[in-house]
């Protein structure tokens, strides 16, 4: 059986596995090995009769070929209508033909359906609200991922997120002290600006302990420090675990479900470890996704529930804004025409439509908001979810994909949108690279802390009265 | 043939549906995996038929949800259709009469008029939905032999029982076919995408639990998935 040394059926388990994959600029000799790749047929049926039971089953054999599902998906729409786009049609030609000959299929049968899996939906479940029959698409294409990753038919850079989750229990190559130095050197550097200003680590029974996205520490690190500032003009009691602090997942987005279940339980076992009374995630979609409503299964949790209470940063940050944990200085707050995109991961899989409006009302000017078209539940996918953002064999889809936003955002006439999700926040931006509306875009903590009101006894004090005796 | 069409094969069309779809639901429901599905149906059962109730009522009723509003002529024609094919079949005074007859059954019947009505709005809709299915790109795309099979099975009662109702022709001959086109759709539900008359509530169930347990449905919002 023909396998790669770079595509194979193999999760990447050690670091070196995942150096030799990162060398291989743009995976040109992975994909080229992937031409190549064998199908297990027995393997593939083995592992549908084992693991596809009547709920997509039934899905795929009720579908009454209606077609209502067409128009529900972004993907279709930004494509002329294909009728190729039509989700029905997308997973009825690849997981149903699957089924219906029982596994045998071939290595050109296997990279279509992969591009199909990767680029043509984004598992944002929105068509599952639109079928009379309660189909949802995006769950099956979720199932379909694991198949082909099983198989070894996966993007190449969600080989790599997949077995950074497994190398490092967090989506890129960073450890635990480069992350708690991180974050540590990220708040020394505001410590002037907001005196006192600390990261507790690893303590335990905290009212609060947070989660963040790797990327942060990573490549946005003043988002750690953003963070820090709220949490301490909040006066809470918070920390961050030294182990188990990634609350993201590309290997849900690959469909390595093992590499999810050890994910997702490094967090769970940093809960356990340091007994927060809740969890606090960033500002980011699928990571709270992954963690908070999907990940409970994978740790095989019969409640269905993280070990301790989990919420999304918004929520927070709404309750600590009604509670006046924070306050905003009314004079600084947004005014200018901007809107608010709704992360399919936390709004319609997991009914926070409500919340960020909450806080749209305490920090936008009224008259200033503007709601996108559809918007909450039915607002449509920001163009690159689902790990379509981060796939370069799919750019070009990708790119067309982030039309249907663009043409939301222009509808709205907003200069300003906010997005409290990571790949949302990473798609506005690739949309305004290509298309150049002329917008903004921004996560809520950097808003948030420029309109604070920061408490007397919080605020820099000395030199400010040494510079007014000095005048 | 008549005879035979009203007695044992009535009996034996009625038998397979009703015990073919009890068996389907039992297996449709002993298949769901609260692993495999990733919901927890049950950890939260009053979240879950809540869910439930909540997901199939709100596609019950004409323009109830997002999707239906969003679809208006395709709405009219679907419940046009649907209507009259749930209820002339079961509350057409005729209909009655020889339930009566045959399992010593009867409920509320419907009058001649409003009757008529139904299945002309049924029929008219379901050429409605055929002239849709060729003309229509993203519907032709899913569309296959089967596809046409079902409308084929589904049409015919409607036709016969018309015929024979307006006694065109040979009423016997209409009659005849009528019974016998309507075992032939009694006998297809349990083994072909007809099946959805009864399995329709349990793929709505089951996505009503999956939200009202686990996604949108929580956090107390009301949505209509």
């Amino acid at each position: 059986m023909p396998e790669g040394t770079l595509c194979n059926k193999k999760p990447v388990e050690t670091a070196e596995g995942i150096t030799t994959l990162l060398a291989d600029q743009s995976g040109k000799k992975y994909y080229e090995e992937m031409k190549k790749l064998e199908v297990d047929s027995d393997l593939l049926w083995k592992t549908i009769q084992n693991t596809c039971k009547s709920r997509i089953r039934t899905w795929l054999e009720i579908c009454a070929h209606c077609g209502m599902c067409a128009d529900s998906c972004f993907l279709y729409l930004v494509n002329d209508k294909d009728p190729k786009q039509v989700p029905a049609y997308k997973i009825q030609s690849t997981l149903g033909e699957i089924i219906k000959r029982k596994g045998k299929v071939d290595n050109a049968f296997m990279l279509h359906t992969m591009e199909v899996a990767w680029a043509q939906c984004t598992c944002c479940n929105r068509c599952g609200t639109y079928c009379p029959h309660g189909i949802d698409t995006g769950i099956m294409f979720g199932y379909l991922r694991g198949l082909c990753y099983q198989q070894g038919f996966v993007p190449w850079e969600m080989k790599i997120g997949a077995g950074m989750h497994r190398v490092y229990n967090a989506q890129m190559d960073i450890t635990s002290e480069d992350y708690v130095d991180t974050f540590q050197w990220m708040v020394e550097e505001s410590e002037e600006e907001y005196p006192g200003l600390e990261v507790p680590v690893d303590v335990e029974g905290a009212d609060i302990m947070y989660t963040v996205n790797a990327r942060e520490a990573k490549h946005y690190p003043e988002d750690l420090a953003e963070a820090a500032i709220l949490f301490h003009i909040a006066g809470e009691s918070w920390t961050i675990p030294s182990k188990g602090w990634e609350l993201t997942s590309l290997a849900m987005f690959a469909g390595d479900w093992a590499a999810c279940k050890m994910q997702v339980q490094s967090v769970y076992d940093a809960m356990e470890r340091l007994k927060p009374k809740r969890m606090v995630g960033t500002e980011c979609g699928h990571a709270h996704r992954a963690t908070v409503v999907e990940g409970p299964y994978w740790a095989g949790r019969p409640d269905g529930r993280p070990p301790v209470e989990s919420i999304h940063y918004i929520e927070w940050l709404a309750e600590a804004l009604r509670t006046g944990k924070l306050k905003i200085d009314p004079a600084k707050r947004i005014k200018e025409p901007c809107t608010l995109q709704d992360s399919c991961n936390y709004v319609r899989n997991h009914g926070l439509r409500e919340v960020a409006r909450e806080i749209i009302s305490y920090i936008v000017e009224p008259g200033y908001f503007i709601e996108m078209t559809p918007n909450k539940e039915h607002n449509f996918c920001c163009g690159g979810g689902g790990g379509f953002n981060g796939i370069g064999l799919f750019r070009k889809q990708r790119n067309v994909g982030l039309k249907c936003k663009r043409d939301q955002i222009l509808a709205t006439g907003a200069k300003l949108v906010i997005a409290p999700c990571h790949n949302c926040w990473d798609a506005i931006r690739d949309l305004e690279e290509e298309f150049e509306i002329g917008i903004r875009w921004s996560f809520l903590k950097p808003l948030i802390i420029k309109m604070l009101i920061v408490p007397e006894h919080l605020k820099p004090v000395d030199e400010d009265e040494d510079m007014d005796e000095d005048e | 043939m008549y005879t035979l069409l009203t007695g044992p094969l009535f009996y034996l069309a009625l038998g397979v549906c009703i015990i073919g779809m009890i068996v389907r639901f039992y297996r449709y429901f002993t298949g769901l995996s609260w692993q495999l599905d990733r919901v927890a149906y049950k950890a939260w059962p009053a979240m879950g038929f809540k869910g439930a109730v909540r997901s199939i009522y709100k596609w019950l009723i004409p323009y109830g949800t997002y999707s239906w509003r969003s679809q208006p002529v395709m709405t009219a024609a679907f419940f046009g259709f649907h209507i009259g094919a749930v209820c002339v079949p079961l509350f057409l005074i005729a209909h009655n009469v020889f339930l009566k007859e045959k399992l010593g059954l009867s409920w509320f019947t419907m009058s001649t008029p409003v009757a008529d009505a139904l299945t002309w709005t049924a029929v008219v809709s379901l050429f409605f939905l055929i002239l849709r299915r060729l003309v229509l790109p993203e519907v032709r795309i899913l569309t296959d032999k089967k596809d046409w099979g079902i409308l084929l099975i589904t049409m015919a009662p409607f036709i016969t029982g018309l015929l024979a109702r307006y006694q065109v022709g040979d009423y016997s001959f209409w009659i005849t076919a009528h019974v016998l086109t309507g075992e032939i759709v009694l006998l297809a539900i349990p083994f072909t995408k007809l099946s959805h008359v009864f399995l329709f509530f349990a793929s709505r169930a089951q996505l009503g639990m999956d939200f009202g347990i686990k996604r949108g449905g929580l956090r107390g919002t009301k949505m209509a998935w």
